[in-house]
C-alpha cells in the first residue's frame, strides 16, 4: 500500500463535495459584494493589460499645444503638463501598479510560506529562531524598511516591490506557522507518517494544502496594501521611473500642478481606492467563505 | 489579600518575561539595520564615497567605516558606538546622525501622536455607535466609510485636504511646519492637516475592531443574562463591554502607532515637514547611507519600545489577571 491511497481517504467521496467551479459560483451568488468586487477587478485588470490596444492615445506622446487641459471629447480626463492623455496614462499606469502589487505579494509568498512551514513543522530551536526573526521584522515600520531596502538595492519599481514583498513575508510566515502547528497534529498527517512518507512529502502533500487557506485570504488583503505601497514609493520617486508611469507616479505629477488642474490627481487616487476596496471586500468575503467556523453560524 | 499578592506576583513574572523577550528582538533589529548596507551592490566604499571619488577618498571611507574588517567585527563596532549615541555622520552635510535624529524626530512624533489621538477620539465613538445599532443603516454607513478609510492612499487624501481646507477655504496653512519647541499652539495648527491625512486608516481600524469586539461580547451568554436581570443597556455597555475590550483596543492602538509612524514618510513629503521620514527619503535618494541606518534604527527602537509599553499596559489592565 502506498501513501496516495491514504491521501484519497482523507477526502471521502461519500460527501459528494461539489466541484471548485460550482462552489465558486455558489459563493459569489451568496455574496453580491464579492461578485461586484470581482467584476470591478476584472474590468480594471482587463483595461490595464489591454492598454496597448485599447488606450485611445500613446501614453508618452507629448503635445505642447494641449498642456494641462481639462476633460474634453478627445481627452476624457484631460492632458498633463506635457500634453499627454491622462486617461491613456491611467490605463498604462494600471498595468505597472497591478504588476507591482502582484510582484510584492508573490515575493512575500515565496519567502513567507517555506519559512512558516519549516518553523511550524520542525519546531524546537529552528522554530524559536525563525519566530524571533519574524517578530523582529514585524516591529519594523513596513514602508520605512521598504524605503531603506530600496535605497540599498537601487531605485526602481522592481526593486521597490521586491522590498515591499520582503517586508510582507513575515506576516505570511507567521500565519502559516500557526496553521502548520495545528495541522501537523492531525490524524491524517500521523497516518501518512506511519506509512513512511518523507518529511518533504508530508509538508507538500498533507500540511501545505491544509494550512494554506488563511494565506489565500491574507494575500488578497495584502494586494490592497501592496497597491498602496506602490503608490507611496512611486510618489516618493523610489518606484517607477519616467517615462514609465504608475498610479502613484501620476498622483505625484498631479500634485505639482494641483492649483492649476486639480482634476488630474483625482483619477489616479480614486482608482487606487476603488481597486483597494475591491481587493479588501474580496478578501473579507473569502475569509467568510473559507472559514468553517463562520460558515456554521452564517 | 492573598489573591492580590498572587496577582501581583504573576504580573511581575509577566513583566520580567516580556522585558526579556524584547531584548533579543532589539538586538536582531540592530543587526538587520546594519545588514542593510550589505544589500548595496558592488563595493560599499565606492558607493559611499559617491560619484567621481578619488582612490584616496575611497580608501579613507574604507578605513573610517572599518570596511576592511570582517562583517561581524564591523557590526560589533557599529553597535558599540550606536549604544553610546554615535551613529556616524552624514556623508553630505557632515552633521552627526544623532543630531539629525534629535532635530527631526520630535516633528514626526508630533504628527504621529496627534494622528493616533484623532484615530481614538473619532474611532471609539463611531465603533460604539455602530455596535449599539448593529444591523441598522447607521451601522452599515459607518462600516462602509471605514472600508473606504482603510483603502484611501493617505498622502493622496492629504493632497485633497490641502486643496480644499488650505488653498480653497484657507482654514489651515497648506504646507510647512513650526517646531513644537518654538511655539506649541502654532505647531499644532500646522500639524492638523498632516494628522488628518494620517488618521483615516486609524479611525477606520479602531472603529472596526471596537465594533466587532463589542458585538461579540453583546451576543455572549453572560451579557444576555445581565439583560435578563434587568441591567440598563448603557450600564452593560460600560461595565461589561468597554472594560473588557479596553485591552483589545490598547493592542490595536499600539499597532496603529507603528503603521502611522511608517505612513509619516509619505505624508511628510506632501506637507514638506522636516521630519525623520523625509530625512530617510532624502538620504535614500542621495545615497547618504549612515543617515538611513541611523534614522531607521531610531524608528525601529521607538516601535519596539511602544510595543513593549502597550504589552505591559495590557498586562496591568487585564481584568483576568486581577481576578486570580
Amino acid at each position: 500500500m502506498n501513501t496516495s491511497t491514504v491521501t484519497d481517504q482523507t477526502t471521502p467521496e461519500v460527501w459528494d463535495e461539489p466541484g471548485l467551479a460550482r462552489r465558486t459560483l455558489n459563493w459569489l451568488r451568496g455574496d453580491p459584494r464579492a461578485a461586484l468586487s470581482l467584476v470591478v477587478l476584472v474590468v480594471i485588470l482587463g483595461a490595464a493589460v489591454l492598454a496597448p490596444w485599447l488606450a485611445p492615445h500613446d501614453p508618452t506622446a507629448q503635445n505642447f499645444d494641449q498642456m494641462l487641459n481639462g476633460p474634453s471629447a478627445a481627452h476624457w480626463l484631460g492632458t498633463d503638463d506635457l500634453g499627454r492623455d491622462v486617461f491613456s496614462r491611467l490605463m498604462h499606469g494600471g498595468a505597472n501598479s497591478l504588476y507591482a502589487a502582484l510582484l510584492a505579494v508573490s515575493v512575500a509568498l515565496l519567502i513567507g510560506v517555506p519559512l512558516g512551514l519549516i518553523a511550524g513543522f520542525a519546531g524546537g530551536w529552528t522554530d524559536t529562531l525563525i519566530s524571533r526573526v519574524i517578530d523582529t521584522f514585524l516591529s519594523f515600520p513596513a514602508i520605512i524598511l521598504a524605503v531603506a531596502v530600496t535605497g540599498a538595492m537601487g531605485i526602481g519599481l522592481t526593486n521597490a516591490m521586491f522590498s515591499v514583498g520582503l517586508v510582507f513575508a513575515p506576516q505570511i510566515a507567521r500565519l502559516i506557522r500557526a496553521r502548520t502547528l495545528v495541522v501537523r497534529q492531525e490524524l491524517y498527517v500521523d497516518a501518512a507518517r506511519c506509512f513512511g512518507a518523507s518529511p518533504l512529502r508530508l509538508l507538500l502533500r498533507h500540511v501545505l494544502p491544509n494550512a494554506i487557506q488563511p494565506v489565500i485570504v491574507q494575500s488578497t488583503l495584502l494586494l490592497a496594501v501592496a497597491l498602496l505601497a506602490e503608490a507611496s514609493l512611486s510618489f516618493l520617486g523610489l518606484g517607477v521611473q519616467p517615462p514609465d508611469v504608475s498610479w502613484g507616479a501620476m498622483i505625484a505629477r498631479g500634485y505639482l500642478y494641483m492649483s492649476i488642474v486639480p482634476e488630474q490627481m483625482y483619477a489616479p487616487g480614486l482608482i487606487i481606492m476603488i481597486t483597494a476596496v475591491a481587493f479588501n471586500a474580496l478578501g473579507e468575503s473569502l475569509r467568510a467563505a473559507l472559514d468553517p467556523t463562520i460558515k456554521g453560524h452564517g | 489579600m492573598a489573591t492580590a499578592v498572587k496577582a501581583n506576583r504573576v504580573k511581575q513574572k509577566m513583566v520580567a518575561s516580556r522585558l526579556l523577550q524584547a531584548l533579543p528582538i532589539l538586538i536582531l533589529a540592530t543587526f538587520i539595520v546594519f545588514s542593510l548596507m550589505q544589500l548595496i551592490p558592488g563595493d560599499v566604499a565606492v558607493t559611499l564615497a559617491g560619484e567621481n571619488a578619488s582612490a584616496e577618498r575611497i580608501a579613507q571611507i574604507r578605513e573610517a567605516y572599518g570596511l576592511n574588517q570582517p562583517f561581524l567585527a564591523q557590526y560589533g563596532d557599529w553597535l558599540w558606538r550606536a549604544a553610546q549615541g554615535d551613529l556616524g555622520a552624514s556623508l553630505l552635510s557632515g552633521e552627526p546622525v544623532a543630531q539629525t535624529i534629535a532635530r527631526t524626530f520630535p516633528n514626526t512624533l508630533l504628527i504621529a501622536v496627534y494622528a493616533v489621538l484623532l484615530s481614538v477620539l473619532v474611532g471609539v465613538p463611531l465603533g460604539i455607535l455602530a455596535a449599539t445599532r448593529s444591523g441598522s443603516p447607521l451601522d452599515s454607513g459607518i462600516m462602509g466609510a471605514a472600508s473606504l478609510g482603510v483603502a484611501v492612499p493617505n498622502f493622496w487624501f492629504g493632497m485633497i485636504l490641502v486643496l480644499y481646507l488650505a488653498l480653497t477655504f484657507k482654514w489651515f496653512p497648506a504646507t510647512g511646519f513650526v517646531s513644537p519647541r518654538e511655539d506649541f499652539s502654532a505647531a499644532l495648527w500646522y500639524a492638523t492637516l498632516p494628522a488628518l491625512a494620517l488618521c483615516t486608516n486609524g479611525i477606520a481600524e479602531v472603529a472596526r475592531q471596537l465594533r466587532s469586539s463589542l458585538v461579540e461580547i453583546q451576543s455572549s451568554q453572560h451579557v444576555r443574562t445581565l439583560h435578563a436581570k434587568g441591567l440598563s443597556p448603557a450600564r452593560i455597555l460600560w461595565k461589561h463591554g468597554l472594560k473588557n475590550v479596553s485591552v483589545n483596543l490598547l493592542t490595536v492602538v499600539g499597532l496603529l502607532f507603528n503603521k502611522i509612524l511608517a505612513a509619516t514618510v509619505v505624508v511628510e513629503a506632501v506637507f514638506a515637514i522636516p521630519g525623520i521620514g523625509s530625512s530617510i527619503v532624502n538620504a535614500v535618494l542621495q545615497g547618504d547611507f549612515p543617515v538611513v541606518q541611523g534614522a531607521v534604527l531610531a524608528m525601529v527602537v521607538t516601535v519596539i519600545l511602544v510595543n513593549l509599553f502597550t504589552d505591559l499596559a495590557c498586562t496591568a489592565l487585564d481584568p483576568r489577571i486581577n481576578e486570580l
